[in-house]
């Protein structure tokens, strides 16, 4: 008798998010990047579609980010002054298939950059790299919600992906990429029901941006609060499976910014002796968390160390071999 | 719970006239706008009277298609006027409906096995509606049983366990309910289930709205499927969309009404 393999069937997908342009798309690019497309749940192929990678970004900042931990020094000291040298750094010696580049310099508390300079910066490493780009503001709204338009703006054409939309500060951001072609992230602080209800907001704005939201559910370092981050992220993907389109979009994580807020990876050998040589930690870490998100269903991870980087985009290449029968 | 629309309906004035002036515009409206208020099936009847139920049949299913591409819900006891609706439709339909009579099941199940299409089966026979729940059920299972063998699965099949008005036959509140949760034990996978909701508030009773979408919810958290009723009742819309988050069929989100009707 032969033994039949029950296999979940559901009844939609998740949807695909495009990210960059090629000189035939109108950008600058050298290659996109396709997020999403999922019919079943991570990495059982053997059930439905996974027609994407998952994809990892490397974080770049447009100033010196002093509060970064020393040990970043030895990968990127020498570039940290130049954010297009440090994106291309990122891009050419540790495997970035994505450039986030984190608009700090705008920070109005520190530098206080102001949008053209910003918009600029972000200029620098489109001409630097070929790879599709993140922009994200420096978090204070009041500012972002200034610098975000002239962003757009500069870089017409390039399909960036831009952030971060928030229930209470979505409209700005929103308008620059409808009216710059650009896509969206929506961020939402570990809550399915504000996630859900911000795509609703940004779509009743644009229907244009339809296809061009990426959610960001906020993820949590291991350690945490990771399991909250997981819970509502596998929640999300079955609701996006059984036909939620309010849910069914790609996902993003800041799992470096995250990680090397730890006290796991800053504390040194020398004060907790019994945890282990401090790199390596703080490195297994990052890779750790993102792993357990892969296992969400995250479609984008932004990460900082070349070595955790490296490890997870090994395991990403298994994960992704097919296991159908 | 999914809606099935039950405006277009020749026993509405609008849709008469529609009919006998070959007029499709209250036609079309009424298809949009079943649409934008949740329905996600449309029920089409030409209603009592017709001169010629065919045509008039063909005639509403056409107009309806231009303007929508909901599935369709062909409403009639006519099967003739079902078999030549089944030709025009684009999507699978929906055949509304049979009893549990054999000669009948025959007539359906034939014309579903050959137009992929649904059938609603009611829980009654030349005797009538049963009044318990058992009653109920052994129809039920006579309607799985002989679509099954037409080769058709049971989750083609919409179970309606027939709704009396409450004020003329309160003691069959409870057997709808308990016939609507025995049903979804009689096979895997199990039938679906509908009812024809304005049924429990016909004939004079007050509060016909708050009688109708109260009984919705109850049926609901009973395991009920789908209802023809009015798409156009927003009280009610916004009920079910409330009953489908409190039994976690959706996930909350503060615009979750309009979600449930774009959906």
């Amino acid at each position: 008798m032969s033994v039949e393999i029950l296999k979940e069937k559901y009844r939609s997908k998740v949807g695909e998010v495009v990210l960059g342009a090629t000189s035939e798309q109108g950008g600058t690019r050298t290659n996109t990047v396709t997020l999403g497309g999922e019919s079943t749940l991570p990495f059982l192929h053997f059930e439905g579609e996974v027609p994407n990678k998952p994809v990892v970004a490397m974080e770049v900042w447009d100033k010196r980010p002093d509060t970064w931990n020393q040990l970043f020094e030895n990968y990127y000291g020498d570039v940290y002054d130049d954010p297009a040298e440090w994106a291309k750094k990122c891009v050419n010696e540790y495997g970035a298939e994505v450039i986030t580049l984190r608009l700090q310099s705008a920070d109005p508390e520190t530098t206080d950059a102001s949008p053209e300079e910003c918009a600029e910066n972000v200029k620098k490493v489109l001409q630097a790299v070929g790879v599709p780009l993140i922009v994200l503001g420096c978090g204070n709204n009041e500012k972002d919600n200034q610098v975000m338009p002239k962003v757009g703006e500069a870089a017409e054409g390039e399909n960036l992906l831009l952030g971060v939309a928030e229930q209470e500060n979505y409209k700005a951001i929103t308008s620059a990429c409808m009216a710059h072609g650009h896509n969206i992230i929506a961020q939402s602080p570990i809550d399915i029901n504000i996630c859900k209800q911000l795509n609703i907001l940004i779509l009743e704005m644009s229907q244009a941006l339809a296809n061009k939201i990426v959610i960001d559910p906020t993820v949590a370092a291991l350690g945490y609060g990771i399991e909250y981050s997981y819970s509502i992220m596998e929640r999300a993907r079955l609701g996006a499976l059984q036909g939620d389109k309010m849910l069914a979009m790609p996902t993003i994580g800041n799992i470096g910014m995250e990680v090397w807020k730890t006290k796991e990876a800053n504390i040194s050998e020398e004060e907790q002796p019994g945890w282990g040589e401090l790199e390596e930690r703080g490195l297994l870490w990052e890779a750790s968390t993102a792993m357990v998100y892969l296992q969400s269903g995250i479609n984008l991870l932004v990460m900082r160390h070349p070595r955790a980087v490296e490890i997870t985009k090994s395991h990403i290449e298994d994960l992704m071999k097919d296991n159908s029968y | 719970m999914i809606i099935i629309g039950e405006r277009i309906n020749g026993m509405f004035t609008d849709i008469k006239n529609a009919i006998s002036n070959e007029d499709p515009a209250a036609v079309q409206e009424w298809a949009k706008k079943q649409k934008e208020g949740g329905a996600r099936y449309l029920d089409i009847n030409v209603g009592p009277g017709s001169a010629n139920p065919k045509e008039a049949m063909k005639f509403l299913i056409e107009a309806t298609q231009e303007v929508s591409d909901l599935p369709l819900c062909l409403d009639s006891t006519n099967y003739d006027v079902i078999e030549e609706g089944l030709k025009v439709c684009k999507n699978p339909a929906m055949i509304n409906s049979v009893p549990a009579e054999p000669d009948k099941m025959d007539r359906v199940f034939s014309l579903a096995k050959e137009f992929d299409a649904e059938v609603i089966g009611l829980a009654k026979n030349q005797e009538g509606i049963p009044k318990d729940a058992e009653s109920r059920m052994a129809l039920a299972m006579e309607l799985v049983a002989t679509a099954d063998a037409y080769g058709i699965s049971a989750d083609m099949l919409y179970i309606d366990p027939l709704v009396l008005p409450c004020n003329v036959a309160q003691d069959h509140g409870p057997e709808v309910f308990e016939t609507l949760r025995q049903i979804k034990l009689v096979s895997d996978p199990p039938p679906k289930t509908v009812v024809g909701l304005s049924n429990i508030s016909q004939g004079g009773i007050k509060n016909r709205e708050l009688v109708n979408r109260t009984f919705a919810v109850m049926a609901m958290a009973n395991g009920l499927d789908a209802a023809i009723a009015d798409a156009d009742d927003e009280e009610l819309i916004a009920a079910v969309a409330t009953a489908r988050i409190i039994l976690n069929m959706d996930i909350y989100c503060d615009s979750y009404i309009d979600v449930f009707k774009q959906q």
